[in-house]
């Protein structure tokens, strides 16, 4: 049942360091809203446990997208549209535009900010593998300062971060050290557009004369939190990409996550496109290399 | 029980008329248009962001007005369906849906013709792809969908000159 607005409080201090200041001084009080596209949906069906929230929308800090040599770091209240608009983005981390671009409809993409999906933790967000095949780092910040923290470290459990109740997110580095690799991704859903992941896909990946140099996979809607494939990595780094190679890479995968049964698939269908998504990849990495 | 909050002054600006509401600030700027407003052209379909049948333009952006609590609308410039249309005139794109057929119960057809006049402001001649994707949050029972981008092509078609 949707919940009654005069049930709740909502405020927009307009700046990052008074939006800080009201989270240090009632810590956990206040539930952080951006663009509403996930505590908007909650607040509709009446499940909403948080009753006095602090606008973070649109606030001029966290909308930046900043290039630098060897790193992009990108404002956590950027929306998947900004992503989807940024040049060096596009052309540089498709993983993550195309993750954006397969985010929801454009209105969900124009409100939907990339910090906010890292928050709400889904594990089926399409966005979160392409951060960890990246090994993206998180800047948090709170009135106590700044801390900088790898993101394969940050969800501690389904819907659970290392996030302090003073703290937002207000940055997302991407480095460039993987620029010249292969990017691989995938969404598998219901339908091509508007549908949630039954799997999706994110994989970087190096290889010469046929052997894996240097790889990455990270699935999401497999496990309780996004899921980086070290296993599978670790297994086939140093060898030469062949059948035999993506049979023991598709076992040692579907090993390694935790599927569940839920509204938009099966366990084992989940693990058996996942298995397939990572052999999809091992060949194409071979074929990418044949061809350069 | 709730302890009731305040409500707030909310200054917006409306299909280019100023206008100031009273309102809880997590009331969604869909209940606003439609209850304060008047402005009954954005349906409420889902409330929650699936269906696009309440999509308006805020700040020249496509937003889904279920998902926006009123607060956030503040000092935003706002354009629902009613605000596409001179007096008798209709825009382009609601001759376009009316010619091609592009709309049966109606429900949908507000929020539609908003996401195909937002793909245009972005795009002026975009390929039948790119309409599907600008229309892809906008959800149609009736039409299966070939007329409505039949109706957005024709009119990018008539702005490229072809």
């Amino acid at each position: 049942m949707r919940s009654d607005p005069a049930g709740y409080e909502l405020v927009a201090p307009g700046s990052l360091q008074a939006v800080m200041s009201l989270l240090s001084v009632e810590p956990g009080a206040w539930l952080p809203i951006a663009g509403g596209t996930d505590v908007m949906v909650q607040f509709a069906a009446g499940t909403l446990s948080a009753r006095k929230l602090v606008s973070v929308w649109n606030l001029p800090e966290l909308r930046r997208i900043e290039v630098s040599d060897d790193e992009i770091r990108i404002g956590a209240g950027c929306t998947y549209t900004d992503l989807r608009q940024h040049e060096s983005l596009e052309r540089e981390f498709p993983l993550l535009t195309n993750a954006a671009r397969w985010t929801g409809g454009i209105a969900n993409q124009n409100r939907g900010t990339l910090g906010g999906n890292i928050v709400n933790a889904s594990p089926a967000a399409d966005s979160l593998p392409a951060l960890l095949v990246h090994e993206a780092e998180l800047i948090l910040i709170s009135v106590r300062g700044e801390r900088r923290v790898k993101y394969v470290d940050f969800h501690t459990g389904y819907k659970k971060t290392q996030l302090a109740a003073d703290e937002l997110i207000r940055t997302v580095c991407l480095s460039k050290r993987f620029l010249g690799y292969l990017f691989y991704s995938r969404k598998v859903g219901a339908r091509s557009a508007q549908a949630i992941s039954k799997v999706c896909i994110a994989g970087l990946g190096r290889a010469v004369r046929g052997v894996v140099e240097d790889v990455r996979i990270a699935l999401g809607s497999v496990a309780p939190v996004p899921l980086r494939l070290l296993q599978t990595e670790h297994m086939v780094k140093g060898q030469k990409i062949g059948p035999a190679l993506v049979r023991r890479a598709k076992e040692t995968a579907i090993e390694e996550i935790r599927p569940i049964n839920d509204i938009r698939s099966t366990a084992g269908y989940r693990a058996a496109v996942s298995g397939n998504l990572v052999a999809e990849f091992l060949e194409k990495l071979a074929a990418s290399e044949t061809k350069a | 029980m709730n302890t009731s909050r305040a409500q707030c002054e909310v200054s917006l600006t409306v299909n280019g008329r100023p206008a100031a509401v009273h309102a809880y600030p997590m009331e969604r700027l869909l209940d606003v248009l439609r209850h304060q407003l008047g402005l009954t052209g954005a349906k409420e379909g889902c409330g929650e962001g699936e269906c696009g049948s309440c999509s308006v333009l805020m700040d020249g952006a496509l937003v889904n007005s279920c998902l926006v609590p009123i607060l956030q609308a503040h000092g935003t410039n706002i354009v629902t369906i009613e605000g596409l249309a001179q007096g008798a005139r209709l825009h382009k794109l609601q001759q376009a849906f009316l010619d091609c057929g592009g709309a049966q119960c109606g429900i949908c057809t507000p929020g539609m013709i908003l996401a195909a006049y937002h793909l245009l402001e972005k795009s002026s001649t975009p390929n039948v792809e790119e309409v599907r994707e600008g229309l892809a949050g906008n959800l149609c029972r009736c039409t299966g969908y070939t007329q409505i981008c039949e109706a957005v092509l024709e009119v990018a078609g008539s702005r490229s000159g072809k």
